[in-house]
């Protein structure tokens, strides 16, 4: 076992220890090289320290299952033995180590760089920050740490082994071969640091651009649409978020179109290309070690695992699964590629392997005081140390980089004439492409005819058939998206501008499905598609060169050959039964599992609830306050004659009240509510029985009191808050513990017209709710409520359990953003036309034919307000 | 003027088509031959002066009564209760046969200087009745004398505090019934007798009790031992109420009790068909059913429950009588039988029944699944006198179309019965034990029936406990053209078509299986011997 002698006794730092590859490292190290110390890098999380996810995001993950159940008693001793956790942030210089940070750091034999932001579509500034700068930082650490508590003459020297991806190759066709991009490549002719100053001076631009008066209003328009009438304050949060994260597109789409221009598919291997540059210039200047150690490990795409720790392990639902599962449940109809291309996928346990090996690989030689085999010669291009650049003056000639961090700037200069390199560094690729290659088409055909014989199945417990691809170009499929997007985001916009949603059914949420499902194909289409479309052949002549110089025990315990899979095995057998096993899909026509929004409403109907809102209108029954005065006023009217001009007078104000109630509902019901004033607040209240039976009763969800009752039942507090007029809601005092809802004042029995306070609605309902549960000494984390539309969203917003029943396009998207539990409720058939009504009771009621007369005849004089 | 009686025609190959109602609708259907079809007798001559039959019965009362006249004193307490909107049905044309009798009443009382009256709507656990159901019921003289000035009242079974107990029968049953009634000096009841069930001791003992003493006969253990409810000697629910209704009279409640019966002429004119035998079917009755059925075929459902619920039948007074109690029902029963009773000789495999909008829980309203169920299984398989038409172990046929449908105003339980009870349990001393309490206690409901125009919380179990009898006697139940969910939900069978209801029949009672059809509405009573 000669990998396990050479590293035993060994102190190795691993960076990105809570990634995928990371956490298969650590696995691998603490199960096969028992006698090495482990130290992880560990950025703190915004409520967690660093130790705190170590236990969290890594020690917890069935990664360790394995080791664990074979350690039993043993396993925490194990671990606190060898395993220990540093504080430290590569996006910071020094990697933002204190002294005993950087001392540790300094008694470390080998340091695996595996922190990188992995996502395709990252910022271009944050992609920059980890990915093109994170390598060198690594490496100005150690040298730091070197330099404060080890004799510089010191013959054990640190290994670095940096984590980069096969892709930095560029969208190039045919071998890429082990080793660094050479002269004729762009990457080596771009000047990284110019590209780290570009990308910096775009994220304070597009922060600039984004504050322009136009634009922040633009942004204000935009979440005014989204959220309906929800309130200034959800307005301006929303508003503010537009704007964040159009700057955070601004940068994205920077990254993207930089990386293409430059022909790397995206701003992933375009800042690893970059990184891998800035690490070996950043080397070549260190003077004091004769023989820099750099390793540079380029794996293709890393999927779940081959047999360690146990077949099909994998972390995250990254780049391939979501389009697997997409594809199974029949959603994504096309995806580009090119059948005869080539998938360069490996296995992540042989990607940890081969680092181990490599690792032990670099040790042995270093000790034996050899050039590692085929040293490469590093790039031609000088550049200055971040530690020296950052004392060093500025000096420009192709315009310097800073790098700004922790408060000071380093700048970095380039100088015109070329430097001898005195760096020298190894690549390896740790990918299956030249030696075992796995087809697209084939890949397909074996993916295609699993779920053939394993379908998933859909809500009606039907398998679902997977669709045929064709492999049309990536242009064509991009365009057939955006097409379908586009007229889905038409679709929404028109049904979010339409006055009532409730005759709609749940077409508002269907819609938002759907569009949520092309917008993601499409997504998958932009970011993934030239993956399917790589022509280049990843060379492992050095990763097999080392392979075939190990002994047969190293062979044993640390595979990494990737000859030694078979792809179909793989695939079907290991790959995608993990797959589909982890994202929770539906596999049997009868897997009754509990779907989540039944687990949902068990939480929202648990006893450890403590009371449930309800809103009126909408949620619970379909009307509105307009209806019921129509309802009132029509009863108490004298003649067919005063109704008609009453709904003369309405029919003229709708319009303004339409725009008034899209702009804000408190006002809307203001201006509604003057309707009353003088009319008689006892003829009135002789009409709320009927009112209740014939309008609102009669226009309920039977679904929706049932609910309230299972509230009750469950011991919640229920609550009805409305923008309804108090005394039409008294009925409702049966079915709650507290009725909210808007109060007029009465002078000597008739109605002012003038609200006593502003009504619950928007905002104003949030507070009255927090102030309520305050009162009631209740958690709003503890409260359910139901609402049915945007103006619902402050309440929605404030409590632990929100409900959006039947709702209306911006609450539909906002629930599916937060991903609040959904409910259609359907009405019952309304029957109440059947029962005979009294002909009018109108000579009951002169006075309140009188005020509304009055009324009218004002209105008339005095236009409508 | 003679009438025909009823009429048993076996069905031989060159009978036409029958005619089955089918909710809001009705077709015509081949019935296999030798099936029996029992056509109800046809309708009574009414009686030509009912105002003078009505005083006439009123001032020679029947029984240990003294007439109404001698009974009324200038200060005395009378109070009035009369039948709720369940009955007749279809609702009838004005005047409203309560509303002649009643105005009959208040005249004597007026002559008598009767001063404190009292009128009670004798609801039970039924629906409140709106004002123009009691306009109509009662007519706008009355309820303008009345109404305003809270002396129309509603019974309500909830209302503790207008509930006064008045002892236990010797079977140890509570009586408790409306406290102005039972306070009164004088209780006139004034029913309704559309079929042999009505009227009775059960009058006062169910029409105007508390939910507390109606557990006593409305309960599955009662209604199994009901064979028939329609025969109310061989009725326990009729026995409760009997022993009660003597407790009641025992206790010094001075009841006076008017009983009517109508003639069977229940559809105006243009549906004549309805009522007329197929075969004799005219011209004219021939053009009107086509009329009528390609008409409806073409109007939207909502549509065709309007103008159903808009018809008002022509029923007319057969009899009225008067006096004691149990005279008086013995009476009635009389002229009931002469109307409806029908013999029929021995039991078949299969009974057929067609049913038709209504029954007497969804006037102005739906037939729900439950009401189809309690219409089917609880009235027309209950339309018996003796031995049930079907064997032990036949199937039932019922042609409705059973949409999955309820009326949140009137029948918001029923909602919550069919969704929460009927998917744990279909048998009813189950639900009697494990749900009907929560139900009939429910604040929420208790609201609903007291202030709105919804059924007590407990009544979609009474209505189930009303199908027991069947439940048990029955080997299967199969629903024509009845939509899937509601049916299966209830326990019962689909079948699209007769035929292919008559071929499911044959998997429980075996091949040719013998068939009869119960030919109504128009209502009638088989007497099987």
């Amino acid at each position: 076992m000669v990998i396990t002698q050479t590293l035993a006794g060994k102190r190795i730092c691993i960076t990105g220890a809570t990634g995928f590859l990371g956490t298969a490292i650590v696995e691998r190290l603490l199960r096969s090289v028992p006698h090495c110390e482990i130290v992880v890098l560990i950025r703190k999380g915004r409520r967690s320290s660093a130790e705190e996810r170590l236990q969290r995001d890594l020690l917890r993950n069935n990664c360790f299952d394995r080791l664990r159940s074979e350690l039993s008693n043993d396993f925490e001793e194990v671990v606190s033995r060898r395993l220990s956790v540093l504080s430290g942030d590569v996006t910071k210089d020094t990697l933002g180590l204190d002294e005993d940070g950087l001392q540790t750091l300094s008694s470390c034999d080998v340091v695996i760089h595996s922190a990188a932001t992995v996502s395709f579509d990252a910022p271009l500034d944050s992609a920059v920050e980890v990915n093109l700068l994170g390598p060198a930082r690594v490496r100005d650490a150690m040298m730091k740490a070197r330099s404060l508590f080890k004799d510089a003459s010191a013959s054990s020297q640190a290994e670095m082994i940096s984590v980069s991806t096969a892709y930095v190759t560029g969208n190039r066709k045919g071998d890429a071969r082990e080793e660094l991009s050479g002269e004729d490549t762009l990457a080596s002719q771009l000047n990284w640091q110019e590209e780290v100053a570009a990308a910096r001076r775009l994220r304070s631009d597009a922060d600039a651009e984004s504050r322009r008066p136009e634009r922040l209003r633009a942004f204000f328009n935009q979440a005014h649409l989204e959220l309906g009438a929800a309130g200034t304050q959800l307005i301006a949060k929303r508003a503010e978020s537009l704007r964040s994260q159009w700057v955070k597109d601004q940068m994205v789409e920077a990254g993207r179109a930089r990386a293409q221009m430059l022909g790397w598919p995206d701003a992933y291997a375009y800042t690893k290309a970059l990184g891998e540059r800035a690490l070996v210039d950043f080397s070549a200047l260190d003077s004091a070690s004769p023989i820099p150690s750099i390793t540079i490990v380029r794996p293709s795409i890393i999927e779940s695992a081959f047999k360690e720790p146990f077949p099909g392990w994998i972390r995250g639902f990254r780049m391939a699964e979501p389009i697997i599962i997409s594809y199974a449940k029949g959603l994504l109809k096309e995806f580009p590629g090119v059948p005869e291309g080539i998938v360069d996928v490996i296995p992540v346990d042989l990607v940890a392997a081969a680092i181990i090996a490599i690792a032990a690989e670099r040790l042995r030689s270093s000790l034996e005081q050899v050039p590692p085999p085929r040293k490469e010669d590093a790039s031609s291009r000088s550049t200055a140390p971040l530690a020296k650049a950052s004392t060093a003056p500025a000096s420009r000639k192709k315009g310097g980089s800073s790098l700004r961090t922790e408060g000071r700037t380093a700048s970095a200069t380039t100088e015109g004439s070329p430097q001898e390199p005195n760096a020298s560094c190894t690549v390896y690729h740790v990918s299956s492409g030249s030696t075992n290659p796995l087809r697209y088409g084939r890949l397909v055909e074996l993916v295609r005819s699993f779920f053939g014989e394993h379908p998933l199945y859909d809500t009606h417990g039907q398998p679902i058939m997977v669709p045929a691809w064709s492999f049309p170009g990536r242009g064509r499929v991009q365009r057939q998206l955006e097409r379908a997007s586009k007229i889905l985001s038409a679709g929404r916009e028109v049904l979010a501008r339409l006055p009532s949603h409730s005759h709609l059914g749940d077409l508002p949420v269907k819609l938002e499905n759907r569009s949520t499902e092309v917008s993601r194909a499409l997504e998958y289409v932009e970011l993934y598609g030239a993956y399917a479309e790589t022509e280049a052949r990843f060379r492992q002549d050095r990763l097999i060169e080392l392979w075939e110089s190990l002994t047969p025990e190293d062979r044993s315990e640390f595979l990494f050959d990737p000859r030694s899979i078979d792809w179909e095995m793989y695939v079907s057998s290991i790959h995608l039964p993990s797959v589909v096993l982890r994202s929770r899909v539906r596999t049997a026509p009868s897997s009754k599992r509990p779907s989540r929004s039944r687990s949902k409403l068990e939480g929202i109907l648990s006893p450890d609830r403590k009371a449930a809102v309800f809103d009126l209108e909408g949620t619970l029954v379909d009307t509105n306050v307009v209806e019921s005065y129509l309802w009132v006023a029509a009863r108490l009217l004298p003649s067919g004659l005063d109704r008609a001009r009453l709904l003369a007078r309405i029919g003229t104000s709708l319009p303004s009240w339409f725009l008034l109630d899209k702009r804000d509902r408190s006002d809307f019901l203001r201006s509604f509510y003057k309707l009353y004033e003088g009319a008689p607040l006892e003829r009135i209240a002789d009409q709320v029985g009927e009112l209740f039976v014939n309008v609102l009763l009669a226009k309920a969800y039977p679904e929706g009191l049932a609910r309230v009752r299972k509230h009750r039942h469950a011991g919640h507090k229920t609550v009805l808050v409305t923008g309804a007029l108090d005394l039409l809601t008294i009925p409702f005092r049966a079915l709650f513990d507290e009725v909210i809802a808007s109060s007029m004042s009465v002078t000597n029995g008739i109605l002012s017209g003038q609200l006593t306070s502003p009504p619950p609605i928007g905002e104003a309902r949030s507070i009255v709710i927090s102030e309520w549960a305050d009162a009631e000494g209740i958690d709003l984390d503890e409260v359910v409520a139901y609402g049915d539309s945007s103006s619902d969203l402050p309440l929605l917003s404030i409590v632990g359990y929100p409900v959006a029943v039947n709702p209306d396009v911006p609450l539909a998207s906002e629930a599916r953003r937060q991903g609040w539990h959904m409910e259609h409720w359907t009405k019952s058939s309304s029957v109440t036309h059947l029962l005979p009504r009294p002909r009018s009771s109108a000579k009951s009621a002169p006075e309140l034919a009188l005020g509304i007369a009055e009324l009218l005849s004002r209105s008339n004089k005095g236009g409508s307000r | 003027m003679t009438t025909r009686p009823g009429f048993v025609l076996e069905i031989d190959r060159s009978s036409p088509p029958m005619l089955f109602w089918k909710g809001e609708g009705f077709g015509l259907e081949h019935l296999p031959p030798s099936s029996r079809v029992i056509y109800p007798p046809e309708p009574l001559p009414p009686l030509s002066n009912p105002r003078a039959a009505i005083r006439r019965a009123l001032e020679e009362p029947l029984g240990d009564c003294k007439p109404l006249s001698a009974l009324l004193k200038p200060d005395m307490k009378l109070t009035i209760a009369f039948d709720d909107i369940s009955l007749p049905l279809p609702p009838m044309r004005s005047p409203d046969i309560r509303q002649l009798v009643i105005e009959t009443v208040l005249e004597m009382a007026a002559e008598a200087g009767v001063d404190d009256v009292v009128l009670i709507a004798a609801l039970a656990v039924h629906r409140r009745m709106t004002e123009a159901e009691l306009r109509h019921a009662l007519g706008s003289r009355v309820y303008d004398s009345f109404a305003p000035y809270g002396l129309l009242m509603q019974h309500d079974a909830c209302d503790e505090d207008n509930i006064v107990l008045l002892g236990h029968t010797e079977a140890g049953e509570a009586v408790e019934i409306n406290k102005r009634a039972a306070t009164s000096d004088l209780l006139v009841y004034v029913n309704i007798n559309l079929v042999s069930m009505d009227g009775g001791h059960k009058s006062v003992a169910t029409g105007l009790s508390s939910y507390r003493s109606l557990r006593y006969h409305h309960n599955p253990a009662t209604l199994a031992n009901s064979r028939s409810f329609m025969d109310h000697h061989h009725s326990e629910l009729h026995h409760s109420n009997w022993r009660m209704g003597r407790l009641i009279a025992k206790s010094g409640v001075s009841v006076f009790q008017i009983e009517t019966t109508l003639n069977t002429n229940t559809f105006p004119e243009q549906f004549g068909f309805l009522q007329r035998r197929e075969w004799e079917w005219s011209v004219k009755d021939r053009a009107a059913y086509l009329a009528t059925s390609s008409l409806l075929a073409r109007t939207p459902l909502q549509l065709r429950r309007r103008l159903f619920h808009s018809i008002r039948s022509p029923h007319a007074l057969a009899s009225v009588q008067a006096g004691e109690v149990e005279a008086v029902h013995e009476r009635t029963i009389h002229h009931i039988h002469r109307q409806q009773l029908v013999r029929v000789e021995g039991q078949s495999d299969v009974l057929a029944v067609g049913l038709p909008y209504i029954s007497p829980y969804n006037v102005n309203s739906i037939l729900n699944p439950i009401l189809v169920a309690s219409l089917g299984l609880g009235y027309f398989f209950n339309m018996y006198k003796g031995k049930p038409l079907v064997r032990p172990g036949g199937v039932m046929i019922i042609h409705h179309p059973t949409p999955y449908e309820f009326d949140i105003v009137q029948h918001p339980s029923y909602i919550d019965f069919f969704e929460q009870v009927l998917t744990e349990t279909k048998d009813p001393v189950e639900m009697s034990e494990k749900y009907e309490e929560a139900f009939a206690m429910d604040p929420w409901y208790t609201h609903l029936y007291r202030t709105g125009h919804a059924y007590h919380g407990v009544h979609p179990f009474y209505m189930w406990y009303w199908c027991t009898h069947a439940l048990e006697h029955l080997g299967a139940v199969i629903i024509v053209g009845g939509d899937k969910r509601a049916v299966h939900r209830m326990g019962f069978k689909v079948a699209s078509t007769f035929n292919d209801a008559l071929e499911m029949a044959t998997d429980v009672v075996g091949a040719d299986p013998s068939v009869t059809y119960l030919h109504t509405p128009p209502l009638l009573l088989a007497e099987v011997q």
